[in-house]
């Protein structure tokens, strides 16, 4: 987070923040909640309407553990690799306590048994990749920040996965997992016993540890396994005599295990994204919740059993009846390996529109900050298998109204085979999502590098570029329709063209749809779209063309392009001769449609450096240095909802629409404004209190009462207030009046049930009847003190 | 959870030419009916009543033949040289042909002998034809000159004698009793009026017109001439309308359908073509194994008759109704009304309350083995039961085995029956374009896994031979294909010399655009 006046950068859409929500573990506190940690924070759900009631907010580093307090099941810890471990009230939101502890924290451990004693994994001090397990004795005080000293350490050398290490039956022993050696040690013998595995069996399966999990009521250990075998190990506490069971269902290492809190079941998952559920002294009785949609990373059962939860790689937590149904999805920012599409704004929702699920489009509200919905653009069974070559979505473009979504799915086997498909989408105004309504099987022979819509907004038809690595430029049109009646308009291929075999790289449509550029290497050719004539070429050697761009707006007659070779060039197209240069290197270059400015994003020295401008003077507007680590890979301008009246000059390029941008670490990144964020910081304050309100019968009764007395007081300034049931106004009073003027209990209860009722009567005849009840009340009571 | 997404099976455009109304209506006819006759049939002329029997004119007879009868009804013999144009009076009854010997000859079509012999040309006479009031005929000979006649005294009425080449078409007005319309070999047509004693209107088709047809309404007339068939407009003098140039060889013959929309031309090149009279676009092409001489339409289009230079005569009859309805295969019965609606005609009543019915999905049986990763089993139901007859979805859950990397345990383990079965299925759709790139590979996989029981079981060695046979003819196939486009190319690279030029010419334009923007560039990166 860079300061940069009042403009800073800050991460949007959850990409970051999500992207570690995955490798934490998410824990149920009650059926009410769910806990996880997620990037620097700790989330609290509710399970019941998917929201996000708390960020708790405090840990300076990846939140790697969440835990509930054995001893009070209203308070969590977290820990962090920041050092500490902290408790948190998570009901309300409030940090209780800090512990320092002075090492990254890797992962947390705790049991009813060892009350004042956490055991958290953290690295040896001397070698950095070798872990240990410690108990850390909790002082006690009343402090907020407590520095934690009595250490001592109990397992050395164990994983850092949280999966691999787990508290037997009511804290008796620990056990640990760690590549082929199973190590439990037993607090009462103080002593670990060790098991080995042979590194190979005979077919070849991998016997590496995963992920344990041990049977809440008895001795039984549960382990997972490279080659997707569960083991059941039993009787460990003797060196020898030791014996486990076999289970084998998953094709592919098992990443978790968890045993339900009666110890019936057991639940495995892994690769296969299929939960399996596994009767425990019956294992052939497995019930199988398949197609959750990505690999499942961990899981978790609520304390009373009756809903379980599983985290998955795309972002996604599922939160799944005891019953094997899925109940709830709580979903951030689909997070896949590398934005292969571009980054896109879909002109009616005005949604961020990337990569999501495997062979899906993902569109995503970025004024709400929640998914709106996956587009499948590949149609067909995903195969959770690791090493299998899948369809993926590599190109997407939209046109100026949004009618039209053109897609390019690729699929490579071999390098001499490669299978592509250029799919075109109508919006369908009924149903208000993407229709298929053209398929082109391999629209060329080599892969597809850019495609853009002509986006003038008066021309008729629409007209679709792409361009490929085989050499050519296609122009598809969409035709009427063919005279047999059964079919509507289609696309088709309406012009092919090629420049001295050169290989093209990029293609630009003019604002006005009059003018398309394509580079060729080190060449821009300029063609009419009306009659395909090649109408001039650009060039500025040495150096490949990376970047095209035509100017919006006023500076339409501009066309800037950026060369491998670190030159940003700008191209006046009414006297075809180059109108100004500069030495860049400009990794990526867009412009603002609804301005006339265009964004440079410059790679130096591992920082990107971003460089704001007009095409009509080189002289940039803004620039910022190091806005993040890494190249920025993708980028967009997405319109505002409200247009900001900034007027100073740094920061009025951001009033009429905002840029995204991700980074090659899968970060989504943008620019805000000082004030704006204040605005942001406050709406969301309000969104808490209201949520919090737990939807009781009482609260519906009380609710629709206070609704009603709210809207017959409309003039009050307390109307916004009244939403809670301290609202009544006769319990107000009756909360206000001092104790010793109050009337006899007795005498009030029926008066405050009368309130609770719904009020026919008007309110100045019901306000008078409480005043007659109060001059009666304190008459009695006079007359008992005299 | 997401549900199982059945095999997606593509839809392939359809091969060949594009099915539309026209193709059916002409499509829609039984195969052809071949009559030998003695010599290049010239004329095929429909009766104007029924029976609409047709007269053939061929070499020195002319036949009647009835519509269904595959023999002549009647047969003129009387010519003594090489008949032409045999042709109906309006009411049936006469019929007037021309002959080689310059005699037109005028029969009663129940009788033998001609009524009437009109002697007065002096070169053969290939056009004769009755005027609408029926009591005049017309007649255009070789001797440049076309004469009318008057039947009950056969005597000559007038010669016009404007043309300076052979006449070889024309025909009368059926609105008008004056008027008729000459095509000749000096490249002209004439529109004659029998009260004026010249031409009224001269249009120039700029080849040989072989062929004259009138519109039903008169105004338009269409010539046919060398490879260009014209539409001229009478009401506007004369004025061409449209020139098609739709055959490589002389179109011979016209002919208008029933009901006008469609026009008809034959040609020496062996095709007869339909086009659509408001767009005069090929709507339709049929072909004939020689060079077609003459043309006709039954009324209500019920018959497409033909006349080849080999003589031979082609009858094409349209199928009746039920004929062609047969064609679609049958529909399977449905369950009865009363299981139908049995329950659906159930009105809800206003306390009630309704429960949605889960909408149930059905898998195919191939998709159900998929869904449980029964990849044998779902290769199995693919090939077997109702999807065998579409080798696309046999494909499509090939492809789909592929895309899963499962495709060769898919294969493997089959015995002697199954093997024999795929092999079938791949020998018969290997060769076919659309299938190609998925089957080859999977023929690949299955030599390597069979490679070591090849030999024992002759069935599956049979099939093997015969795919082996199957691919070398498809290679010699393609480079017959890849020389004969190496040979076009060479005649499209000669016949489009001036290519070259302009490439060279732009990559210069280009050199100075450099040029220009390199001498720019300068002053500005110092301003910069």
């Amino acid at each position: 987070m860079v300061e940069h006046g009042d403009i800073r950068v800050v991460h949007r859409g959850g990409i970051a923040r999500y992207c570690r929500f995955l490798c934490e573990r998410g824990i149920f506190c009650c059926c009410r909640f769910l806990l996880c940690g997620s990037g620097y924070e700790v989330k609290v759900f509710s399970t019941s309407t998917e929201e996000c009631i708390h960020d708790l907010r405090a840990h300076t580093d990846l939140v790697t553990g969440v835990l509930l307090r054995p001893s009070n099941h209203l308070q969590a810890y977290s820990c962090s690799t920041d050092g500490t471990v902290r408790l948190w009230d998570y009901t309300d939101g409030i940090l209780i306590k800090t512990y320092v502890i002075g090492y990254p924290i890797y992962s947390i451990y705790t049991s009813a048994n060892h009350s004042g004693v956490l055991f958290v994994v953290t690295p040896t001090s001397d070698k950095r990749s070798e872990f240990q397990l410690v108990a850390v004795h909790l002082p006690q005080s009343g402090d907020q920040l407590v520095e934690a000293r009595e250490f001592s350490a109990v397992l050395s050398d164990v994983s850092s996965n949280p999966a691999a290490t787990s508290f037997g039956r009511g804290g008796e022993y620990i056990a640990s997992a760690k590549g082929l050696q199973l190590e439990v040690y037993f607090f009462k013998k103080q002593k670990p016993y060790r098991f080995f595995l042979k590194e190979d069996n005979k077919k070849g399966g991998k016997n590496t540890f995963t992920c344990l999990a041990c049977h809440p009521k008895d001795d039984c250990i549960a382990t997972g396994h490279e080659d997707g075998k569960i083991r059941l190990w039993r009787n460990f506490n003797h060196k020898k005599e030791y014996t486990y069971t076999t289970l084998h269902w998953h094709h592919s290492a098992v990443s978790s295990l968890c045993f339900t809190p009666e110890g019936t079941n057991l639940l495995s998952g892994g690769i296969e994204s299929v939960l399996v559920q596994w009767r425990y002294n019956q294992e052939s009785q497995r019930d199988f919740l398949p197609r959750l949609g990505a690999a499942i990373t961990h899981i978790a059962v609520s304390p009373d059993g009756a809903l379980f939860c599983t985290s998955h790689s795309d972002n996604k937590i599922t939160i799944i009846r005891s019953s094997i149904q899925v109940s709830a999805v709580i979903q951030g920012l689909v997070k896949g390996d590398s934005v292969r599409t571009d980054l896109m704004v879909d002109p009616r929702s005005k949604a961020l529109v990337l990569n999501g699920k495997p062979g899906h489009l993902q569109f995503y509200s970025l004024q709400r900050d929640k998914l709106l919905y996956n587009l499948d653009i590949v149609q067909q069974e995903y195969i959770h298998q690791s090493g299998l070559e899948q369809f993926e979505v590599v190109k997407a473009a939209f046109d100026a109204y949004g009618n039209w979504l053109a897609t390019v799915e690729e699929r490579k086997q071999k390098p001499t085979e490669l299978e592509l498909n250029l799919k075109l989408w109508a919006f369908d105004e009924q149903t208000q999502s993407f229709m298929l309504n053209t398929t082109i099987s391999a629209p060329h022979e080599a892969r597809i590098t850019a495609m853009c819509f002509c986006h003038s907004t008066d021309s008729q038809t629409t007209v679709l570029v792409s361009v490929s690595k085989d050499g050519h430029f296609k122009a598809w049109q969409l035709a009427p329709a063919t005279h047999t009646e059964d079919e509507g308009p289609s696309w088709s291929c309406d012009f092919v063209g090629a420049y001295h075999s050169l290989v093209p790289e990029c293609c630009c449509f003019s604002a006005d749809g009059s003018l398309l550029a394509v580079s060729f290497q080190e060449v821009v050719t300029v063609w009419s779209p009306a009659s395909w004539e090649l109408l001039t070429t650009l060039s500025q050697p040495p150096g490949a063309i990376r970047n095209l761009c035509f100017g919006q707006l006023t500076c339409s007659k501009y066309l800037l392009g950026t060369t491998d070779k670190n030159l940003l060039c700008c191209w006046n197209l009414l006297t075809c001769s180059l109108e100004w240069s500069t030495s860049m290197d400009v990794s990526l270059l867009l412009s603002d449609p609804f301005s006339e400015n265009m964004a440079a994003f410059c790679c130096q020295a591992g920082c990107t450096d971003l460089f704001v401008f007009k095409p009509s003077e080189p002289r940039p507007l803004f620039s910022h240095k190091a806005v993040c680590l890494g190249k920025v890979t993708r980028a967009v301008f997405a319109p505002r909802e409200k247009m900001l009246e900034s007027c100073e000059e740094t920061s009025q390029w951001l009033n009429h629409s905002q840029l995204y941008f991700v980074t090659q670490y899968m970060d989504l990144l943008t620019f805000t404004t000082k004030a704006e964020e204040d605005r942001l910081m406050a709406s969301s304050k309000q969104l808490v209190i209201s949520d919090s309100v737990a939807m009781t019968p009482f609260s519906v009764l009380l609710g629709k009462r206070s609704q009603q007395e709210g809207q017959e007081a409309a003039s009050s300034l307390l109307a916004e207030r009244t939403q809670l049931p301290q609202g009544s106004a006769a319990v107000r009073e009756l909360l206000q009046t001092p104790a010793h003027v109050l009337p006899s209990t007795s005498f009030l209860c029926s008066m405050f049930v009368e309130s609770l009722l719904i009020s026919v009567t008007d309110n100045r005849k019901k306000g008078r009847t409480i005043y007659n009840y109060f001059i009666v009340a304190q008459q009695h009571f006079m007359s008992k003190i005299e | 959870m997401a549900s199982f997404k059945p095999t997606k099976i593509p839809i392939y455009p359809k091969l060949g030419e594009k099915v539309t109304q026209d193709t059916v209506y002409w499509k829609n006819y039984k195969a052809p009916v071949q009559i030998k006759e003695f010599g290049a049939v010239t004329n095929i002329h429909f009766s104007p009543v029924a029976p609409h029997n047709y007269a053939v004119t061929a070499f020195t007879r002319i036949h009647i033949y009835g519509p269904f009868s595959q023999e002549p009804v009647k047969s003129f013999t009387r010519f003594k040289d090489t008949a032409y144009c045999g042709r109906y009076r309006s009411d049936g009854q006469l019929l007037v042909a021309g002959c080689e010997d310059s005699v037109v000859r005028l029969f009663d079509v129940s009788g033998k002998v001609a009524l009437r012999m009109f002697k007065g040309h002096t070169k053969a006479v290939h056009v004769t034809d009755f005027t609408s009031e029926r009591y005049h005929i017309f007649t255009g000979s070789d001797d440049y000159t076309c004469r009318l006649w008057d039947i009950p005294n056969a005597t000559e009425l007038n010669t016009y004698q404007e043309h300076t080449d052979y006449i070889r078409c024309g025909v009368t007005s059926k609105l008008n009793r004056d008027l008729f319309i000459t095509g000749s070999y000096d490249h002209t047509l004439k529109l004659f009026d029998a009260r004026v004693d010249k031409s009224v209107i001269t249009m120039d088709h700029g080849q040989p017109v072989e062929s004259v047809l009138l519109y039903p309404s008169e105004g338009l007339v269409v010539s046919a001439g060398g490879r260009y068939v014209k539409v001229w407009d009478l009401l506007k003098g004369g004025q061409p309308l449209v020139s098609l140039k739709n055959h490589h060889k002389t179109v011979t013959s016209l002919c208008l359908s029933s009901n006008g929309q469609r026009l008809l031309s034959a040609s020496l090149d062996r095709h007869v073509k339909v086009y659509n009279t408001t767009n005069f676009r090929v709507v339709h092409n049929f072909d004939y194994a020689a060079s077609v001489l003459s043309l006709a339409l039954a009324p209500d289009d019920e018959s497409i008759i033909v006349g080849m230079t080999n003589g031979v005569l082609s009858i094409k009859h349209r199928k009746s109704p039920e004929e062609s309805k047969e064609v679609s295969h049958q529909q399977r019965r449905r369950p009865s009304y009363r299981v139908f609606v049995k329950g659906k005609n159930y009105m809800p009543k206003q306390d009630d309350y309704l429960v949605s019915k889960p909408v149930r999905e059905y898998l195919t049986k191939y998709d159900k083995h998929l869904k449980k990763f029964n990849i044998s089993k779902a290769l199995d139901s693919a090939l077997q039961g109702p999807s065998k007859r579409k080798p696309e979805v046999t494909v499509a859950v090939i492809k789909e085995l592929d895309r899963r990397g499962t495709l060769k345990n898919a294969l493997a383990g089959r015995d002697e029956k199954a093997l024999s079965e795929l092999l079938h299925f791949i020998t018969k759709n290997m060769v076919d374009f659309r299938f190609a790139p998925v089957l080859v590979p999977a023929a690949n996989m299955i030599l390597d896994i069979y490679r070591s029981v090849i030999g024992q079981s002759p069935v599956v060695d049979r099939q093997l031979l015969y795919l082996q046979d199957l691919l070398q003819k498809e290679i010699n196939y393609q480079q017959e294909l890849l020389d004969v486009l190496g040979m076009l190319d060479t005649l499209f690279a000669s016949s489009v010399p001036r290519k070259e030029l302009l490439c060279s010419s732009s990559s210069r334009t280009n050199g100075l655009a450099q040029g220009e923007t390199a001498s720019t560039a300068r002053p500005e990166l110092q301003a910069t």
